[in-house]
Protein backbone atom coordinates (compact mmCIF):
# COMPACT_ATOMS: atom_id res chain seq x y z
CA UNK A 1 0.00 0.00 0.00
CA UNK A 2 1.66 3.08 -0.89
CA UNK A 3 1.94 6.26 1.36
CA UNK A 4 -1.28 8.21 -0.76
CA UNK A 5 -3.29 5.21 0.02
CA UNK A 6 -2.44 4.69 3.51
CA UNK A 7 -2.99 8.88 4.32
CA UNK A 8 -6.51 8.59 1.83
CA UNK A 9 -7.65 5.87 4.06
CA UNK A 10 -6.44 7.70 7.24
CA UNK A 11 -8.48 11.18 6.48
CA UNK A 12 -11.33 9.36 5.30
CA UNK A 13 -11.54 6.99 8.04
CA UNK A 14 -11.74 10.04 10.59
CA UNK A 15 -13.86 12.64 8.82
CA UNK A 16 -17.03 9.43 8.58
CA UNK A 17 -15.77 8.21 11.94
CA UNK A 18 -16.17 12.12 13.27
CA UNK A 19 -18.74 13.11 10.87
CA UNK A 20 -20.81 10.17 12.89
CA UNK A 21 -20.08 11.35 16.52
CA UNK A 22 -21.30 14.39 15.15
CA UNK A 23 -25.06 13.48 15.33
CA UNK A 24 -24.69 10.45 17.48
CA UNK A 25 -22.45 12.19 20.37
CA UNK A 26 -24.69 13.04 24.04
CA UNK A 27 -23.02 16.52 24.23
CA UNK A 28 -23.43 19.49 21.75
CA UNK A 29 -20.02 20.58 22.46
CA UNK A 30 -18.77 17.25 21.96
CA UNK A 31 -20.77 17.36 18.93
CA UNK A 32 -18.82 20.99 17.82
CA UNK A 33 -15.79 19.75 18.31
CA UNK A 34 -16.06 16.41 16.34
CA UNK A 35 -17.33 18.21 13.53
CA UNK A 36 -14.33 20.42 14.05
CA UNK A 37 -12.36 17.36 13.58
CA UNK A 38 -14.27 16.24 10.82
CA UNK A 39 -13.30 19.23 8.90
CA UNK A 40 -9.81 19.23 9.57
CA UNK A 41 -9.84 15.71 8.30
CA UNK A 42 -11.80 16.89 4.85
CA UNK A 43 -9.14 19.77 4.65
CA UNK A 44 -6.64 16.79 4.01
CA UNK A 45 -8.60 14.91 1.80
CA UNK A 46 -8.88 18.22 -0.14
CA UNK A 47 -4.96 18.76 0.30
CA UNK A 48 -4.34 14.97 -1.55
CA UNK A 49 -6.71 16.14 -4.48
CA UNK A 50 -4.62 19.08 -5.09
CA UNK A 51 -7.16 21.90 -3.74
CA UNK A 52 -4.76 23.60 -1.87
CA UNK A 53 -6.62 26.63 -1.69
CA UNK A 54 -9.52 25.25 -0.91
CA UNK A 55 -8.38 23.16 1.81
CA UNK A 56 -6.95 26.44 3.57
CA UNK A 57 -10.14 28.02 3.50
CA UNK A 58 -11.35 25.27 4.85
CA UNK A 59 -9.62 25.89 7.63
CA UNK A 60 -9.69 28.98 8.23
CA UNK A 61 -12.76 29.78 6.84
CA UNK A 62 -14.83 26.31 9.02
CA UNK A 63 -12.84 25.89 11.97
CA UNK A 64 -12.06 29.16 12.60
CA UNK A 65 -15.14 30.62 12.36
CA UNK A 66 -17.93 28.66 11.79
CA UNK A 67 -17.43 25.68 14.17
CA UNK A 68 -16.35 28.57 16.65
CA UNK A 69 -19.67 29.94 16.12
CA UNK A 70 -21.26 26.73 16.92
CA UNK A 71 -19.45 26.65 20.02
CA UNK A 72 -20.17 30.09 21.14
CA UNK A 73 -24.24 29.08 20.84
CA UNK A 74 -24.47 25.95 22.31
CA UNK A 75 -22.46 27.13 25.27
CA UNK A 76 -24.32 30.36 25.17
CA UNK A 77 -27.57 28.61 25.39
CA UNK A 78 -28.72 27.39 28.45
CA UNK A 79 -30.89 24.22 27.40
CA UNK A 80 -30.72 20.54 29.16
CA UNK A 81 -29.51 18.65 26.37
CA UNK A 82 -30.64 15.64 28.12
CA UNK A 83 -34.69 16.32 27.57
CA UNK A 84 -33.93 17.15 23.53
CA UNK A 85 -32.45 13.26 23.73
CA UNK A 86 -35.90 11.80 24.13
CA UNK A 87 -37.26 10.14 21.34
CA UNK A 88 -34.14 9.30 19.95
CA UNK A 89 -34.47 5.93 19.58
CA UNK A 90 -38.43 6.51 17.84
CA UNK A 91 -37.14 7.90 15.22
CA UNK A 92 -33.89 5.81 14.95
CA UNK A 93 -35.87 2.73 12.88
CA UNK A 94 -37.89 5.31 10.30
CA UNK A 95 -34.14 7.01 10.36
CA UNK A 96 -31.94 4.48 9.59
CA UNK A 97 -34.11 2.77 6.83
CA UNK A 98 -33.86 5.66 4.92
CA UNK A 99 -30.13 6.40 6.11
CA UNK A 100 -29.48 2.79 4.35
CA UNK A 101 -31.86 3.45 1.08
CA UNK A 102 -29.89 6.69 0.11
CA UNK A 103 -26.57 5.20 1.00
CA UNK A 104 -27.26 1.93 -1.02
CA UNK A 105 -28.72 3.88 -4.03
CA UNK A 106 -25.39 6.76 -3.39
CA UNK A 107 -23.38 3.36 -3.35
CA UNK A 108 -25.02 2.31 -6.92
CA UNK A 109 -24.33 5.27 -8.67
CA UNK A 110 -20.79 5.79 -7.20
CA UNK A 111 -19.93 2.42 -8.70
CA UNK A 112 -21.83 2.23 -11.56
CA UNK A 113 -21.68 5.51 -13.62
CA UNK A 114 -19.34 6.50 -16.23
CA UNK A 115 -17.64 9.52 -17.55
CA UNK A 116 -18.53 10.48 -21.30
CA UNK A 117 -14.72 10.70 -22.68
CA UNK A 118 -15.38 14.26 -24.28
CA UNK A 119 -16.22 15.98 -21.04
CA UNK A 120 -12.41 15.08 -19.43
CA UNK A 121 -11.19 15.75 -23.10
CA UNK A 122 -12.50 19.15 -23.08
CA UNK A 123 -12.33 20.98 -19.83
CA UNK A 124 -14.20 24.31 -19.45
CA UNK A 125 -10.79 25.76 -17.55
CA UNK A 126 -7.96 23.10 -17.47
CA UNK A 127 -6.20 22.67 -14.66
CA UNK A 128 -2.55 24.24 -15.11
CA UNK A 129 0.38 21.72 -13.92
CA UNK A 130 1.79 22.23 -10.24
CA UNK A 131 4.61 23.84 -11.68
CA UNK A 132 3.42 26.40 -14.09
CA UNK A 133 1.09 28.33 -11.55
CA UNK A 134 -0.09 27.32 -7.70
CA UNK A 135 -3.74 26.38 -7.16
CA UNK A 136 -4.11 29.75 -5.17
CA UNK A 137 -2.96 31.77 -8.48
CA UNK A 138 -4.97 29.34 -10.97
CA UNK A 139 -8.12 29.65 -9.04
CA UNK A 140 -7.85 33.17 -8.82
CA UNK A 141 -7.16 34.07 -12.25
CA UNK A 142 -10.71 32.04 -13.29
CA UNK A 143 -12.78 33.79 -10.11
CA UNK A 144 -12.08 37.42 -10.85
CA UNK A 145 -12.67 37.41 -14.41
CA UNK A 146 -14.67 34.35 -15.55
CA UNK A 147 -16.52 34.05 -12.51
CA UNK A 148 -16.85 37.86 -10.95
CA UNK A 149 -20.43 37.82 -10.99
CA UNK A 150 -20.45 34.56 -8.75
CA UNK A 151 -17.84 36.49 -7.00
CA UNK A 152 -19.29 40.00 -6.31
CA UNK A 153 -22.81 37.68 -5.55
CA UNK A 154 -20.52 35.67 -2.73
CA UNK A 155 -19.68 38.88 -1.41
CA UNK A 156 -23.41 40.06 -1.34
CA UNK A 157 -24.86 37.11 0.37
CA UNK A 158 -21.87 37.13 2.96
CA UNK A 159 -23.06 41.06 3.00
CA UNK A 160 -26.90 40.10 3.73
CA UNK A 161 -25.97 37.23 6.54
CA UNK A 162 -23.43 39.97 8.17
CA UNK A 163 -26.99 42.02 8.46
CA UNK A 164 -29.16 39.83 9.42
CA UNK A 165 -26.81 38.36 11.86
CA UNK A 166 -26.81 42.01 13.16
CA UNK A 167 -30.80 42.77 12.80
CA UNK A 168 -31.91 39.50 14.52
CA UNK A 169 -29.65 39.46 17.76
CA UNK A 170 -29.11 43.27 18.48
CA UNK A 171 -31.84 43.98 21.40
CA UNK A 172 -32.27 47.36 22.72
CA UNK A 173 -32.24 46.67 26.90
CA UNK A 174 -34.02 49.13 28.53
CA UNK A 175 -32.76 50.71 31.15
CA UNK A 176 -29.37 50.98 30.59
CA UNK A 177 -27.66 54.56 31.19
CA UNK A 178 -26.16 55.22 27.71
CA UNK A 179 -23.20 58.41 27.25
CA UNK A 180 -25.29 61.22 25.27
CA UNK A 181 -21.99 63.54 24.06
CA UNK A 182 -24.46 65.73 22.54
CA UNK A 183 -26.98 66.03 25.54
CA UNK A 184 -24.26 66.04 27.80
CA UNK A 185 -22.91 69.07 25.24
CA UNK A 186 -26.24 70.77 25.28
CA UNK A 187 -26.74 71.36 28.89
CA UNK A 188 -26.92 74.52 30.32
CA UNK A 189 -26.04 76.00 34.08
CA UNK A 190 -29.81 77.40 33.56
CA UNK A 191 -31.07 73.34 32.61
CA UNK A 192 -28.68 71.88 35.43
CA UNK A 193 -28.17 74.26 38.89
CA UNK A 194 -31.49 75.96 39.70
CA UNK A 195 -30.35 78.89 42.68
CA UNK A 196 -32.79 78.90 45.77
CA UNK A 197 -33.07 80.96 48.14
CA UNK A 198 -33.67 78.89 51.79
CA UNK A 199 -35.50 80.08 54.23
CA UNK A 200 -33.44 80.29 57.76
CA UNK A 201 -33.88 77.25 59.93
CA UNK A 202 -37.34 75.75 57.80
CA UNK A 203 -35.00 74.12 54.83
CA UNK A 204 -36.23 73.37 51.10
CA UNK B 1 -3.62 0.46 -5.30
CA UNK B 2 -4.06 3.67 -6.76
CA UNK B 3 -7.16 6.41 -5.08
CA UNK B 4 -9.39 7.70 -7.89
CA UNK B 5 -12.66 9.30 -7.79
CA UNK B 6 -14.67 6.39 -6.75
CA UNK B 7 -12.95 6.37 -3.67
CA UNK B 8 -13.73 9.81 -2.80
CA UNK B 9 -17.00 9.69 -3.98
CA UNK B 10 -17.59 7.25 -1.69
CA UNK B 11 -16.24 8.90 1.22
CA UNK B 12 -18.95 12.10 -0.10
CA UNK B 13 -21.85 9.59 -0.40
CA UNK B 14 -21.13 8.31 2.94
CA UNK B 15 -20.72 11.52 4.82
CA UNK B 16 -23.99 12.45 3.36
CA UNK B 17 -26.11 9.83 4.08
CA UNK B 18 -24.85 10.75 8.16
CA UNK B 19 -25.96 14.13 7.27
CA UNK B 20 -29.37 13.51 6.64
CA UNK B 21 -29.40 10.41 9.10
CA UNK B 22 -28.64 13.16 12.03
CA UNK B 23 -31.13 15.43 10.80
CA UNK B 24 -33.50 12.47 11.19
CA UNK B 25 -32.30 11.15 14.73
CA UNK B 26 -32.40 14.41 16.45
CA UNK B 27 -35.33 15.69 15.05
CA UNK B 28 -35.79 17.83 18.60
CA UNK B 29 -32.31 19.58 18.86
CA UNK B 30 -31.75 22.69 16.23
CA UNK B 31 -28.14 22.58 16.63
CA UNK B 32 -27.59 19.30 15.88
CA UNK B 33 -29.82 19.45 12.75
CA UNK B 34 -27.63 22.85 11.92
CA UNK B 35 -24.57 20.98 12.01
CA UNK B 36 -26.17 17.89 9.62
CA UNK B 37 -26.52 20.35 7.20
CA UNK B 38 -22.86 21.77 7.25
CA UNK B 39 -21.93 18.13 7.33
CA UNK B 40 -24.15 17.72 3.90
CA UNK B 41 -22.58 20.75 2.54
CA UNK B 42 -19.29 19.18 3.22
CA UNK B 43 -19.96 16.11 1.25
CA UNK B 44 -20.98 17.79 -1.43
CA UNK B 45 -18.34 20.13 -1.54
CA UNK B 46 -15.75 16.89 -1.20
CA UNK B 47 -17.85 15.77 -4.45
CA UNK B 48 -17.11 19.09 -6.51
CA UNK B 49 -13.23 18.93 -5.83
CA UNK B 50 -13.14 15.39 -6.80
CA UNK B 51 -14.77 15.91 -9.80
CA UNK B 52 -12.55 19.23 -10.43
CA UNK B 53 -9.56 17.10 -9.91
CA UNK B 54 -10.89 13.97 -12.10
CA UNK B 55 -12.05 16.24 -14.98
CA UNK B 56 -8.42 18.48 -14.74
CA UNK B 57 -11.25 21.44 -14.83
CA UNK B 58 -10.69 24.05 -12.47
CA UNK B 59 -14.22 25.68 -12.13
CA UNK B 60 -14.95 22.94 -9.84
CA UNK B 61 -13.20 24.28 -7.12
CA UNK B 62 -14.97 27.58 -8.11
CA UNK B 63 -17.66 26.47 -7.51
CA UNK B 64 -17.03 24.63 -4.12
CA UNK B 65 -15.43 28.02 -2.57
CA UNK B 66 -18.99 29.60 -3.75
CA UNK B 67 -21.12 26.78 -1.69
CA UNK B 68 -18.71 27.01 0.91
CA UNK B 69 -19.61 31.12 1.68
CA UNK B 70 -23.04 29.97 1.44
CA UNK B 71 -22.91 27.54 4.12
CA UNK B 72 -20.78 30.11 6.21
CA UNK B 73 -23.79 32.54 5.52
CA UNK B 74 -26.19 29.53 5.96
CA UNK B 75 -24.45 28.66 9.34
CA UNK B 76 -24.65 32.77 10.62
CA UNK B 77 -28.41 33.34 10.06
CA UNK B 78 -29.52 30.18 11.58
CA UNK B 79 -27.50 30.30 14.62
CA UNK B 80 -28.54 34.40 14.93
CA UNK B 81 -32.52 32.85 14.68
CA UNK B 82 -31.79 30.28 16.88
CA UNK B 83 -30.39 32.79 19.45
CA UNK B 84 -33.26 35.24 19.13
CA UNK B 85 -35.32 32.24 18.92
CA UNK B 86 -34.47 30.84 22.65
CA UNK B 87 -34.16 34.43 24.05
CA UNK B 88 -37.93 34.77 23.21
CA UNK B 89 -38.83 31.28 24.44
CA UNK B 90 -36.49 30.11 26.07
CA UNK B 91 -36.25 26.71 24.48
CA UNK B 92 -34.89 25.30 20.94
CA UNK B 93 -36.76 22.10 20.83
CA UNK B 94 -38.08 21.94 17.07
CA UNK B 95 -41.96 20.81 18.35
CA UNK B 96 -41.34 24.24 20.38
CA UNK B 97 -41.17 25.90 16.77
CA UNK B 98 -44.78 26.57 15.74
CA UNK B 99 -45.69 30.11 16.50
CA UNK B 100 -46.73 30.37 13.12
CA UNK B 101 -49.21 28.16 13.27
CA UNK B 102 -51.63 30.73 15.10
Amino acid sequence: MTVTAAFFYLFATITIASGFMVIASRNPVQSVLFLILAFVNAAGLFLMMGAEFLAMILVIVYVGAVAVLFLFVVMMLDVDFAALRQGFLQYLPIGGLIGVILLLELILVVGTYTIDPGLVRSPAVPIPAADVMTNTEALGQVLYTRYFYFFQAAGLILLVAMIGAIVLTLRERVGVRRQDISKQNARTQETAVEVRKVPFRQGI
Amino acid sequence: MVIGLGHYLTVAAVLFTLGVFGIFINRKNVIVILMSVELILLAVNINMVAFSTHLNDIVGQVFAMLILTVAAAEAAIGLAILVVFFRNRGSIAVEDINRLRG
